[in-house]
């Protein structure tokens, strides 16, 4: 599913980033690539904002549909 | 014998130039700036408009030079910051870098160390904030990170000062002495892959494993040099067998090895002492309110409304203090010209041209002050990084991106520094789109013609009518930059990954550096062109010869009359508004105290003589002009910078024919009105 989708407060997993080389690439570079656990902090229909091992990142509009995820329950 | 003497200081003083690198935020600036004290100097990387900043410090015998790199999170060549910080290591080849780490947030920031490392530099590493880890009940195993690394680590609280000896301590030796050499290991793959590279491309001046690494990322700027087609064909083959491999491409591979590593070294060399991580984060907590989706949006807007309430309210005694030393100023240099016999030229150039007319800029400059105040403290305690995220769906309506918000924002005091903050954009597109609108956020200098024409005619109104003004601008930014986006930018905006920095409480000297950093481009503004400017006005015033200064008779007077018959259908159609207008080029400050000037009265008899030169009608189309028809020289000037002869052509095109359509649109049909009661 979307990144878009997910529920403030839950974790979810990386599956696959979709873009152009230059996005993935900055994101991968930061830390966030696929296979690597997150939660969300804060989304629709405020701006979503993931953290992953206190590093807080948020994502624009249009981002957050490009990252699909998987929920760890 | 001088030569003698600077040989010897020089031959006592060793020189030695060390690199400053770390993420953004991580406060590598404070790092700066407690390490150089005063001893700074700003410019720009050659060729780009990124600003770099030197500075110097003396420790023994040693002279140091330190380069503030941008701040950066990795070494790939994706934008211009990382690239600058890349080339500059591989060509300067500084003696030490000393990497800044927030320390509270260790494996994110060893990254970039990592890269550092693999770039062969020559690294320290300071692990900054300190403070802030122990206050999360953390320990950190600094002499296992050290002996891993194989590099020195320094703690230090940079904005209390701790630690800056030892750091500069560790910089000597450094300087002197090189640190072991290091490497993360791939898998078995991909180091037999590297191996490969390795022997196939060679690059002169860059470490051959690094390329080898960079090349499997696919680094399209390293790619790009190896133009070799016999190793294009050993890469491609390479890269073909590890992504058959792999799951998912190399690049991502290749960082996931990284933070792999640096994972296990962070849980090796950390300690909790305290379970505090476990608990929800005060930034997070705050982070529910600041960014809720109910509160976010009017917490906005309330910041901002605080903000130019500081500005305006505070800033306006500050400019009445200003204003009347200018004309004191102005009348003794005058007079004292006079009692010395003085040529009356030269009392007329200093008192009306230079001191008038600089004075006339000055007036904004605590205006000008305060909002970059405000906008320094929004920044250091976090807040500006959530309002991009607040105002990104916003932007995003408009065609803009989330970070146009700040160089708009900062338009409103000022354009020139708002074009500057452009730089932050990522995309090109975004960047000149943001550039292109920022001219109609209404500037500090735009409100004395508000507040002169609002007043005489409006006076019931006046807020009202001022507040007008500023939101046609906003209106008009959003319309222009939707047509723009149209024909210029198709396409999608770059979309939006920020990093969100914990919030901070902000220190008074980091703010205070800050604020005069962005200040004193203002200031130089004053001192340069605005300087220049008004002894052309001056000049083309004072001309012909026996005319009276700034006369119907005079070449700017001319120039009016010249412009009149085009100004008629907005219903200003005067000599003199011409001038004003063509004087406000230069600087939109300089409208006022031009009508002042041309009808013969000062300030305050304006309002009266205005009252019959114009009406309600003419006087609202005349506001509409000065808000939009033309960037300031000073932003003309910026804009060219920041972009080239094309945009800014456009610039000063759109903005002129929009200025004059609005206000001739906005007199014809009021006056249809009018004849219609």
């Amino acid at each position: 599913m979307p990144l878009s989708m997910v529920r403030p407060g839950q974790r979810v997993r990386i599956a696959e980033i979709r873009g152009g080389r230059g996005l993935i690439g900055k994101f991968t570079h930061m830390g966030f690539y696929p296979g690597v656990e997150i939660e969300v902090i804060s989304n629709r229909p405020g701006p979503l904002i993931v953290s992953r091992g206190g590093v807080k990142l948020g994502l624009g509009y249009g981002m957050a549909n490009r990252i699909l995820v998987s929920l760890i329950p | 014998m001088k030569g003698k003497a600077e040989m010897n200081v020089e031959k006592k003083m060793k020189k030695t130039m060390i690199a400053l690198a770390g993420n953004p935020n991580s406060g590598k600036t404070t790092v700066f700036n407690s390490m150089t004290g005063g001893r700074q100097h700003v410019g720009n990387w050659p060729g780009v408009t990124v600003e770099k900043k030197e500075g110097m410090f003396t420790h023994d015998t040693h002279e140091i030079t330190v380069v503030d790199l941008p701040g950066i999170y990795s070494l790939t060549a994706y934008s211009i910051d990382e690239r600058i910080a890349r080339d500059f290591l591989l060509r300067e080849k500084p003696n030490a870098v000393v990497v800044v780490i927030d320390a509270s947030n260790l494996e994110r920031n060893l990254y970039l160390v990592t890269q550092l490392l693999e770039l062969g530099s020559n690294v320290i590493l300071d692990l900054n904030m300190m403070d802030m880890v122990k206050s999360k009940g953390v320990d950190i195993d600094t002499l296992k990170l050290s002996a891993v690394l194989g590099v020195p680590v320094i703690e230090t609280v940079a904005h209390k000062g701790e630690g800056i000896e030892l750091l500069k301590q560790a910089i000597i030796e450094i300087s002197v002495e090189k640190a072991d050499s290091f490497r993360i290991d791939y898998d078995q793959d991909i180091e037999d892959q590297i191996e490969t590279l390795q022997n196939a491309v060679t690059l002169p001046g860059y470490p051959s494993r690094w390329v080898a690494i960079k090349l499997l990322e696919g680094d399209a700027e390293i790619l790009k040099r190896v133009k070799d087609s016999n190793a294009e064909s050993v890469i491609l083959e390479s890269q073909a067998k590890l992504e058959r491999h792999l799951d998912y491409d190399l690049e991502t591979a290749l960082v996931e090895r990284r933070y792999a590593f640096l994972s296990g070294l962070v849980k090796e060399s950390t300690r909790k002492i305290l379970d505090l991580m476990d608990r929800l984060d005060i930034s997070d907590r705050i982070d529910r309110i600041l960014v809720n989706r109910y509160l976010g949006i009017p917490i906005f807007l309330a910041m901002m409304w605080l903000v130019f309430q500081l500005v305006f309210t505070l800033g306006a005694p500050l400019a009445d203090g200003i204003d009347s030393f200018m004309v004191w100023f102005g009348e003794a240099v005058s007079s004292g010209i006079t009692g010395m016999k003085g040529p009356q030229w030269l009392s007329s150039l200093l008192s009306d041209g230079i001191i008038g007319g600089v004075g006339s800029v000055l007036v904004f400059l605590p205006n000008i002050m305060l909002l970059f105040l405000a906008i320094a403290i929004l920044e250091a305690s976090g807040y500006m990084a959530r309002g991009a995220f607040v105002t990104d769906r916003f932007m995003h309506a408009l065609g803009l991106h989330g970070k146009s918000f700040i160089p708009m924002l900062l338009g409103f005091g000022c354009n020139i520094p708002g074009i500057m903050a452009t730089r932050t954009l990522e995309s090109e597109k975004d960047r000149i789109l943001t550039i292109l609108v920022n001219p109609l956020m209404s500037c500090s200098a735009r409100l004395p013609i508000y507040v002169l024409f609002a007043g005489a005619f409006f006076s019931r109104n006046q807020g009202l009518v001022i507040f007008s003004l500023y939101l046609m601008g906003i209106v008009l930014a959003i319309v222009v930059a939707r047509i723009f986006k149209g024909v210029f930018f198709k396409g999608e905006v770059a979309p939006l990954i920020m990093e969100l920095p914990p919030y901070r409480l902000p220190t008074i000297k980091g703010v205070l550096i800050h604020m005069w950093e962005r200040s004193s481009l203002f200031l130089r503004k004053a001192g340069t062109i605005i300087f220049l400017g008004v002894v052309l006005i001056w000049f083309l015033a004072s001309l012909p010869l026996g005319a009276e200064y700034a006369s119907e008779q005079s070449v700017i007077g001319k120039l009016g009359l010249l412009f009149a018959p085009l100004l008629k259908p907005a219903g200003f159609g005067s000599w003199q508004a011409g001038v004003a207008l063509l004087f406000g080029v230069l600087a939109k400050e300089v409208v006022v105290g031009t009508l002042g000037t041309l009808y013969g009265v000062q300030e305050a008899g304006l309002t009266s003589v205005i009252q019959t030169q114009f009406t309600a009608l003419s006087a609202y189309a005349f506001m509409v002009m000065a808000l939009v028809y033309i960037p300031c020289i000073a932003a003309i000037a910026t804009i060219k910078r920041e972009t080239n002869w094309k945009w800014t052509g456009l610039a000063v095109g759109y903005s002129l024919v929009l200025g004059w359509g609005l206000a001739v649109l906005i007199y014809q049909i009021g006056a249809l009105f009018m004849a219609l009661k």
